[in-house]
């Protein structure tokens, strides 16, 4: 079988494989993969396969039509972290998350960071993710994003890269639950055989959480609740996947409006007060008295509710200047300003084309970079240079040139492999990983992620959109 | 100069609306500019809360109405002493970073035109001298933007009015922060009251105007309707990006009814009065 | 409960029966299409059924003759008529896909695959779809939509939103049918107590799945004042409009029990329970038949608008 091509291209981390021995986290599945007969793997597919349609999880891509049923591909090669490795890893996430609320704090009060002539003053205040609305607004328990998804890729045993932060409502981890669901279901005797940390507590640990932030003046039980734009958002199956495991009221912004100092929920008994909403709208719209007065969606005075202390918003809005790709370069220098600590987690090296030494630079080395629009998300609008042609390179230089401040570039990172099914058996495919960090009073994380993977050989994009899997993530416990 | 102001916004909704939520920003400044002696905002059978100081320093509140709301009035009362500081805010507390001031909106984008005039209007003053470069600017518009009632309207941009050559004060106001940002100025929509004697031509006495950020002096205003900087006469609500943001009233009523808007305002000096009302 | 929870459970409620209505309209349709026609001036029986089913104008507006084909394409597939069953099924299952938490996976499992079935049935060639395969695909989803309801859901207040729904739809369907009946498909006075009159009868029957339980009740002679009673008085018919309303009294009852308070909508079902038990069949014919029948699906819409309000719209204080 496959398991022939074990290490694959010897550029590349193999996750697996250190040449032809088996690295220990990988130990407990390398007689499971081997001893898999083909048609038990294809029964098994089919069986993951029908119980994602079954419950409903599947993924619509913004704009690009097509069955806004389809399923993302699931591949049933665990992606696994020794325990000592997630310990690197918690710890460096942990850091972030608390660098990057303190930065949100900063920068909507004194803003310290840039008095000190760490952060420029225009690529905050300028930011269009900077919401002037929040200024001088303290949210309660002065936490900002609350759920900050860290995408990461490593490149060698120890060496792990962030590459993008997500600050304002980071998505998939119904994937993370569902995909370990589905695990334990078709292939318990993994379960039993290797000692995997749980993962299931996230529902759990993200009530609480935003149970933790709710407003001072609310004096009972606080009343949280999912704010969705609805069930057409590509998102709607995690919106209510996360409302049912934590069993709180999934709610649009037709079932609250605002009456006196409070946000209330419409229901079948009269008004209930509504404390915490973990909204997954954009600020745009949110309330049309504040931020788009042409949007008739949003809760009209819900911004008055909050920046009064009245409601409790996760996350707060404007909490996305910290997670543009733009600021991302300093992160770093927020860890060491807020902190004091040295970065556990590595930036990716980063030229902004804004400036124009690098962007000269860039520009002479496009086909070794990858090229990212500043605000842009999805693997859309980007450009892998070692995967384009000549003409495709020629042309994304072009635009570059046109619009400098639209873009960065980093080099071409040599993301690790990690086995997986495919047509023939077990190929090296590319991975990253996205694990979700709670951030409340406490800052905690659970010991696992999202881990997405390039089904196409070779590939190194693995957003859900241009082709991307998701893959069950393990950490075994200590 | 001691200035009394009472204000009545009356809207009228036919069929009745389902319910009605305002942001109001009514309520003068906290500064050494004037002294609020006495002020009071009503708006009967509303339910009002939701009340803070917002980053701007501006005190902001919220009323709703549960309807159905077939008519809706707020009403404003106060008196306010005045001093005159050459147009210079001073001892007003907030936490804005000027430069978060610099992003035009829709209504402030300068278009090549808006450019031209910054630029031709400044030419040859240091930019260093943006007190000077302020100034420059206001007489500019005062030139360019004919004062003229009824030629605007409340979505009207700063662009639009310049091509115009015609507006109110918020057409001045707006054509102030689209200039300003062309040179890199913070600049904003500021509110507020005018008290206007009959021979000074007529202008709305619910004014609004601009502020430009002047190093070491912090923020200005600039009248360009009046080609002045606010003295005396003038009594400071609040500010914003531009006029919407900025605005006294931001409200939505649920529901398809339509909305008719009757605005009274007048600002009268202890002794002799003076009234305008508008539509 | 969210109010916009609670209608959508009770728009699952209607949809689902609405669905089962028109199926076995259209049941009834064919049946009387394989009679020969007997009676001169007698109308196209697939025009009684677009009349029975309130949408003669609006298939007129679309469709030329009222030919089977076309009507099962209107009242079957046809997506911009709000009421084809393909529309209430389809409305129905986006009515669970947005209440998904509210719901046991064995409903929304019932309320999904007859959503994918639908979608089956409408990429078939229609040659090889027998109108009877439609009809009993359509009672057999509802059966278990409604099986799964009983056996799963939690007996909370989101069950009673889904049965009040049932119950007032069928309650409206009983009435029209039978005013439809009375007014519709018997053109003249004169064929009062005929062959034909009797015939049709027995097929309003047939539609409302009563035609075997009333022989057992009645001793199987046709005549109005039976029908009236079985239709409209007897508890006993699952079909009869004092069953639906007696059902949504009890639910409503449920409700403000759980609520710990009575509304408008409690009083009104009530009043119409009351007058219900208290009437005859000839107090029926005496008011006439059309005023009463017209009376009560005013009651019955009353009574939706009056929940609508109250729990539905979110308005209540």
């Amino acid at each position: 079988m496959g398991m022939g091509q074990k290490a694959g291209s010897p550029q590349y981390f193999n996750e697996m494989y250190d040449g032809a021995a088996v690295r220990p986290p990988y130990q407990g599945l390398e007689a499971w993969a081997r001893d898999m007969p083909v048609d038990l793997r294809t029964l098994k597919q089919g069986e993951a396969e029908a119980l994602f349609r079954r419950i409903g999880i599947t993924f619509a891509v913004y704009g690009e039509g097509g069955d806004p049923d389809r399923l993302i591909p699931f591949d049933m090669f665990p992606r696994v972290f020794a325990a000592d490795e997630w310990r690197k890893l918690d710890r460096g996430v942990k850091q972030r998350a608390r660098a990057l609320n303190a930065f949100l704090a900063d920068v909507y009060g004194r803003g310290e960071i840039i008095r000190a002539g760490r952060v420029p003053a225009h690529l905050v205040y300028r930011n269009e993710a900077y919401e002037k609305a929040v200024v001088g607004i303290k949210p309660p328990k002065g936490v900002y994003s609350h759920i900050v998804g860290i995408d990461l890729v490593r490149t060698g045993p120890g060496e792990f890269f962030v590459l993008e932060d997500n600050c304002r409502t980071p998505s998939g981890v119904s994937y993370m639950l569902e995909n370990r669901e589905i695990m334990m279901r078709m292939f318990p005797q993994l379960f039993r055989e290797n000692r995997i940390a749980p993962v299931e507590t996230y529902p759990a640990l993200l009530r609480r959480t935003l149970s933790s932030v709710a407003p001072a003046k609310c004096d009972t039980p606080p009343r949280v609740v999912i704010l969705t734009p609805g069930h057409y958002n590509s998102a709607y199956y995690e919106h209510s996947f996360l409302a049912d495991m934590m069993g709180v009221e999934l709610v649009e912004a037709q079932d609250l409006f605002v009456e006196g100092d409070f946000v209330w929920m419409r229901t079948t008994e009269g008004p209930q007060r509504v404390d915490v909403i973990y909204r997954r709208i954009d600020d745009a719209f949110i309330d049309p008295l504040c931020f788009r007065p042409d949007s008739m969606l949003g809760v009209p005075g819900l911004m008055n509710v909050y920046r009064s202390g009245g409601v409790a918003l996760a996350s707060a809005p404007g909490a996305g200047v910290a997670d543009d790709k733009a600021i991302y370069t300093f992160v770093p220098e927020m860890i060491r300003f807020y902190l004091g600590e040295e970065p556990v987690l590595q930036n990716v090296p980063t030229w902004q084309c804004a400036r124009p030494d690098d962007c000269a630079h860039v520009i002479a080395n496009l086909a070794d970079l990858v090229v990212k629009e500043v605000h842009g998300s999805g693997g859309y609008g980007m450009l892998v240079g070692p995967r384009s042609t000549k003409e495709q390179i020629a042309a994304f230089a072009d635009k570059i040139r046109e619009k400098p401040w639209n873009y960065i570039a980093q080099p071409t990172l040599a993301l690790s492999t990690c086995p997986t099914f495919v047509e023939e058996g077990v190929a090296p495919r590319h991975v990253d990983l996205r694990p979700y960090c709670l951030v409340g009073e406490e800052v905690q994380l659970v010991p696992g992620g999202l881990t997405r993977v390039a089904l196409t050989e070779g590939s190194l994009v693995v957003n859900s959109s241009q082709g991307g899997g998701v893959k069950d993530t393990w950490v075994l416990a200590e | 100069m001691r200035l009394t102001v009472s204000h009545e916004t009356t809207y009228r909704f036919d069929p009745p609306m389902r319910g009605v939520v305002q942001s109001l920003r009514m309520t003068p400044s906290v500064c050494e500019n004037q002294q609020v002696l006495a002020w009071a905002v009503a708006a009967e059978g509303a339910e009002r809360g939701a009340g803070f100081r917002d980053g701007a320093g501006d005190w902001v509140e919220t009323i709703t109405h549960i309807g159905p709301v077939d008519a809706l009035s707020v009403s404003v009362t106060g008196e306010v002493e005045t001093i005159d500081t050459g147009g210079v805010l001073k001892g007003h507390r907030e936490r804005m970073p000027p430069a978060a001031y610099l992003e035009p909106t829709r209504a402030t984008a300068p278009d090549r035109a808006l450019e031209t005039l910054a630029r031709d209007t400044v030419a040859g003053i240091d930019v260093g001298d943006v007190l000077a470069r302020a100034h420059a600017l206001c007489d500019g518009i005062e030139a360019a933007i004919r004062y003229t009632p009824g030629q605007t309207e409340h979505g009207t941009t700063a662009a639009e009015a310049l091509a115009l050559g015609h507006g109110v004060c918020q057409d001045h106001a707006h054509a102030m922060i689209a200039c300003a940002s062309v040179l890199d100025i913070p600049a904003r929509y500021v509110t507020g009251y005018l008290f206007a004697s009959e021979e000074a031509g007529g202008h709305e006495a619910s004014h609004a105007w601009a502020e430009l950020f002047v190093p070491d002096l912090g923020w200005v205003g600039f009248d360009a309707s009046n080609g002045v900087c606010p003295d005396g006469r003038y009594i400071r609500i609040g500010s914003g990006a531009d006029a919407q943001e900025a605005a006294p009233i931001r409200g939505i009523a649920q529901g398809a009814g339509t909305e008719a808007l009757e605005a009274r305002v007048q600002v009268d000096r202890a002794a002799q009065s003076q009234s305008q009302s508008q539509a | 409960m969210l109010s916009r929870t609670a209608a959508n459970l009770f728009w699952i409620g209607r949809n689902i029966e609405r669905a089962e209505t028109v199926a076995r309209l259209l049941e009834v349709g064919a049946r009387n299409a394989l009679i020969p026609n007997i009676g001169g001036g007698f109308r196209n029986e697939w025009d009684a059924v677009l009349q029975a089913a309130g949408k003669a104008e609006a298939f007129k507006a679309k469709y030329d003759e009222p030919v089977q084909r076309n009507i099962e394409s209107f009242l079957f597939f046809d997506q911009d008529n709000p009421a084809s069953v393909a529309s209430c099924v389809e409305a129905a299952r986006e009515n669970g896909r947005i209440v998904r938490t509210a719901l046991t996976g064995q409903l929304w499992d019932a309320l999904n695959t007859g959503y994918q079935e639908m979608r089956e049935l409408k990429r078939t060639e229609r040659s090889k779809l027998s109108l009877s395969d439609l009809t009993d695909w359509t009672k057999r989803h509802a059966a278990l939509v409604r099986g799964a309801i009983e056996d799963t859901q939690l007996r909370n207040d989101g069950y009673d939103f889904l049965y009040l729904g049932f119950a007032l739809e069928r309650g409206d369907a009983t009435a029209r049918m039978l005013d439809v009946k009375y007014f519709t498909l018997l053109p003249e006075v004169g064929y009062v107590g005929s062959g034909i009159d009797n015939y049709q009868w027995s097929t309003l029957l047939r539609a409302l799945s009563s035609n075997r339980s009333f022989n057992w009740a009645y001793g199987g002679e046709v005549s109005p004042g039976k029908i009236v009673d079985f239709l409209i008085l007897n508890r006993k018919s699952p079909r009869a409009i004092i069953t639906s309303a007696e059902e949504a009294m009890d639910h409503l009852d449920r409700l403000a029990r759980g609520y710990g308070r009575s509304t408008e909508a409690q009083t009104r079902c009530r009043a119409l329970v009351g007058e219900l038990c208290e009437l005859t069949v000839s107090d029926i014919f005496d008011e006439g038949l059309h005023e009463f029948l017209t009376r009560t699906i005013n009651e019955v819409a009353a009574l939706s608008d009056l929940i609508h309000g109250i729990y539905l719209s979110g308005d209540t204080r």
